[in-house]
């Protein structure tokens, strides 16, 4: 069975990579935005002021022009393990489809029923069932996150199913393992809050601008002072699970954890230094420099003060036994699937647990059979094979400090702008101020880092320790491929520039009171965001 | 009957209920889409026509959304062929698609002639194209089409793209299915609209039902000549689902009529497909909006149950490796996870339906335009 043209895995990686990260610029401001806009329209229900009506539509609007696009680029991603990654879609569809479809059930149809009531239904619903609308969407859309993360949770660490030779996938066989996988679990809530962070970076950063200009000066500052206490809370808790799931990491993906940490050689004392910087070499396998803090590594990675961290170059010496014991699984599954033979099948069952290795293998067999293997080939083969056990180290080296350090960047300035906030002397803090609306595309920085490196860091497998990525792509011609990326590319550049324009015009126009109390007919309501004569004008 | 066997009967029903919710409600917003440049001449019309559907069609597309969803888990091989089988004509679907939301987002946001007349043209394209693709697959799968299978699993391309895009048959189920969406948009635009969109609407609705049920009876005369697929091997519906190493398939003219001839009960699909196109148009003909409205669903539901019997149990028979055909015995998941899967089914369907059903009835009645124009919240 021959492999599929790299170029075509390649553009395949580059359109998945780019229509992910793209989806997911959009992704973590609805997350957010829901709940915030739901804790808002609470206020006002209660406390029956104007001003927190006002503060729900208008972050309602903008969450609004987010969202469209949220909604179109998700498109893609659900369609797209089909179009572009067929071995994937066929290898292990039959556990990771259920969640996306489970996604769709139970989350995605009531976010967006629920999303159309909630723009158009103020003045058919009463306001308590306005804010269980709400309520229902701010659910409904972390509902969602928590299914799509559980089926990358499979990818990570594939648990709830085992490969089945005789229909050549792996099978679903406990939705308890699945659904609590605990790297699925702390990536939901570490990604859900993420996207808290970011909603609140955004209401906190548009209100600052406010406050500079000198407009809307009372809803500013209540619009600033929920966002900065909600955004402190939120990014505590996402450091907080974000170091839970280095320590699951170290456990499930060895690999990852060292690549993260840029870790070559296994410690071998609890004095071993955490890099703040260093520039990690992939070829040399070595870090050209590195700058670290002694006595951090171990106790942060493992929580304990003794046990040793597995470095890259030991990891790629541990993987030759499993690639040797791959290419066995993949020969005898081979001769399996033709003859259907016991004996074959009881080989294949003794190396099973490693027949991924042996797809890896592949690529590096002369004509890229594994059965032409001779025994004076096998050590190189293995050889090469166990350099390409490990991830680019320099990728999700970078990609996780610079996720980290804007963590913890936004814990200060959350800090001082709830602190100022709450002293009332927030108005002077112009420098803060202007920090904070240059901070806006911050946090989804911080969230793209994330996912390549949770992405980045899982490679070479697509499902981790099973089927590597270049084996799991679509057997495409590159036409193909440069003709979706051009249109990609196309559209999603026009998409973005519309939505810019957009997102400055209606927060440079700002919020505009006006009550609702009209009936639907509503003739005597202005228009929110009205320019005159704007309501009269047709184009007859 | 072995359980597992039930499973795969009870999710190929689903598929068809899903295929057909899907046409149903998407297809609605799609012809409301595709006629937006025609029943809306200036722009309050157009945005009247607009949030017609504005409030519903983000729930609406969530069919579309958990079709893939649904196919990806309960028939994971037909998911992962197909798509990448049809890999361009999926990706102008996709490319059209994702221009709707955010042509209905956006539109009305800036107040410009040239803006809004560009984001008219999106409708245009992402209410029809998805319509002619999605009909035009299912002309394409009961033609065959050319794909094999390695020893483990990965699919391989026989054919070239161009022969799904300019393939006469598939070109005219397209046509009828975007004829029959708008035909369902049109109806719903007269049960929100008020005049002048009532009448347009009426005029291109019923065009559309009618055109549908001349296309449907030349489909059906069609497919009857068309070659079709056949088992000559030995079948075992309780088989493990692989498409590799099956039992013999052969092709055959005409053999898509057979299910009907051992079956004659199964010839209600096709009658019940023509009354809903007819009495459909007649109803609104005489302005019974809510009996036209679900009536086009019995037209849907009628045209594809009808495509289903004619395949049963074929899902995507190849063409040019007919013993890798897809079907309902080897294309499905694994019993474990079509059990979950129709556990949450049985859940969440009941639920959907329950929150559509409310989510229309707040909405209910009729749309003004002078309402329309002077609401912040409207598109």
């Amino acid at each position: 069975m021959p492999l599929i043209d790299p170029t075509v895995v390649d553009l395949s990686r580059l359109q998945f990579a780019l229509t992910a990260l793209y989806h997911f610029i959009f992704v973590p401001l609805t997350l957010g935005m829901t709940i915030i806009l739901a804790a808002m329209e609470t206020t006002y229900v209660i406390t029956g002021k104007q001003v927190y009506k006002d503060m729900t539509q208008f972050w309602g609007k903008l969450f609004g022009i987010n969202f469209a696009i949220g909604v179109a680029t998700g498109l893609t991603m659900e369609f797209e393990f089909g179009t572009n990654w067929s071995m994937f879609s066929h290898f292990v569809g039959d556990v990771f489809g259920t969640p996306l479809a489970i996604e769709g059930l139970m989350a995605f149809f009531m976010e967006s029923t629920f999303i159309g009531l909630m723009f158009f239904g103020w003045d058919r619903l009463s306001r308590p069932a306005h804010l269980a609308v709400t309520y229902l969407v701010a659910l409904a859309s972390n509902l969602s996150a928590l299914w799509i993360l559980i089926a990358n949770g499979f990818m990570q660490d594939p648990k709830g199913a085992s490969f089945n030779p005789d229909t050549m996938r792996m099978q679903f066989n406990s939705f308890v393992q699945l659904v609590f996988s605990p790297d699925a679990q702390a990536k939901f809530v570490h990604t859900s809050i993420a996207g808290f962070v970011a909603g609140a970076m955004f209401i906190m950063g548009i209100s600052a601008y406010y406050l500079l200009t000198n407009r809307h000066k009372e809803f500013a500052a209540r619009s600033i002072r929920m966002a900065a206490v909600f955004g402190l809370i939120s990014t505590l808790a996402v450091v907080t699970l974000g170091d839970a799931l280095g320590r699951l990491d170290d456990l499930l993906q060895p690999t990852k954890i060292a690549a993260i940490e840029g870790l070559w050689h296994t410690t071998t004392s609890p004095s071993a230094p955490w890099l703040v910087a260093a520039l990690p070499d992939d070829k040399t396998q070595s870090n050209v420099f590195e700058i670290g803090v002694p006595y951090v590594l171990t106790p942060l990675i493992t929580h304990t003060f003794d046990e040793s961290i597995p470095g890259l170059i030991d990891l790629e010496a541990a993987a030759g036994p499993k690639i040797l014991n791959g290419i066995k699984a993949i020969d005898a599954l081979q001769q399996y699937s033709t003859t259907h033979d016991a004996a074959s099948l009881a080989t294949f069952k003794q190396y099973e647990n490693d027949m991924g290795y042996g797809f890896l293998a592949q690529q590096n067999a002369p004509n890229q059979d594994l059965n032409a293997i001779t025994p004076a080939e096998m050590p190189a083969v293995v050889q090469q094979t166990e350099l390409e056990t490990i991830p680019n180290v320099f990728v999700t080296f970078w990609a996780f400090r610079i996720m980290m350090f804007l963590g913890f960047y936004f814990i200060a300035l959350f800090a001082f702008v709830a602190y100022f906030s709450l002293k009332n002397q927030l108005e002077n803090k112009r420098f803060l101020l202007k920090l904070c609306m240059f901070s806006i595309p911050a946090p989804i920085l911080a969230s793209e880092f994330g996912w390549i490196t949770a992405e980045a860091g899982r490679q070479p497998w697509s499902v981790y320790g099973w089927l590597p990525t270049f084996q799991a792509a679509s057997s495409h011609n590159v036409g193909y491929m440069i003709f979706s990326l051009i249109g990609f590319a196309l559209l999603y550049s026009l998409f973005i520039a519309a939505e810019l324009y957009l997102m400055f015009k209606y927060a440079r126009l700002g919020p505009q009171s006006h009550d609702h109390a009209a009936p639907v007919s509503g003739t005597g309501a202005l228009p929110m965001f009205a320019k005159p004569g704007f309501a009269a004008k047709s184009w007859e | 009957m072995e359980i597992y066997v039930a499973l795969k009967i009870i999710w190929a029903v689903l598929l068809g209920v899903l295929l057909t919710g899907l046409a149903v409600m998407v297809g609605m917003d799609m012809g409301v889409g595709t006629l937006l440049r025609f029943v809306g001449k200036n722009d309050a019309e157009r945005r009247t026509a607009l949030n017609i559907i504005g409030p519903h069609w983000d729930g609406n597309q969530v069919w579309f959304i958990l079709g893939g969803g649904a196919i990806f888990a309960a028939f994971p091989t037909l998911y992962a062929t197909s798509f990448s089988v049809f890999y361009v004509v999926m990706i102008l679907l996709l490319f059209s698609m994702i221009m709707r939301p955010v042509a209905f987002e956006y539109r009305s946001k800036v107040d410009a002639k040239s803006w809004r007349a560009t984001w008219d043209w999106a409708f245009l394209i992402s209410g029809a194209l998805p319509m002619i693709i999605y009909g035009a697959a299912f002309g394409n799968v009961l033609e065959g089409v050319g794909f094999h299978y390695g020893w483990t699993g990965q699919y391989y391309q026989d054919e070239s793209f161009l022969s799904y895009l300019l393939n006469p048959f598939a070109v005219m189920c397209g046509v009828m299915s975007l004829s029959l969406s708008i035909y369902q948009g049109g109806t719903f635009l007269m049960l929100r609209g008020v005049e002048p969109i009532y009448s347009r609407a009426r005029l291109f609705a019923s065009c559309g039902g009618l055109l549908a049920a001349v296309i449907f009876a030349v489909g059906g005369v069609w497919v009857s000549h068309l070659n079709g697929y056949v088992f000559t091997g030995v079948v075992n519906p309780g088989m493990e689902a692989t498409p590799l190493g099956g039992p013999a398939v052969a092709v055959q003219a005409g053999a898509w009529l057979n299910n009907y001839n051992n079956h004659p009960i199964l010839w209600l699909a096709p009658v019940l497909g023509f009354v809903g196109m007819l009495a459909g148009t007649l109803a609104l003909r005489l302005h019974l909006k809510v009996l036209a409205w679900w009536l086009g669903a019995v037209a849907w539901a009628g045209t594809i149950s009808t495509v289903g019997f004619a395949m049963f149990p074929f899902l995507m028979p190849s063409s040019t490796n007919p013993s890798q055909s897809l079907t309902v015995w080897n294309a499905t998941g694994s019993a474990y996870n079509l059990g979950w899967m129709l556990f949450f089914a049985a859940v969440f369907v009941p639920i959907i339906l329950s929150y559509t059903s409310w989510a229309f009835y707040v909405m209910r009645g009729k749309v003004k335009t002078e309402t329309v124009v002077n609401d912040p919240h409207s598109y």
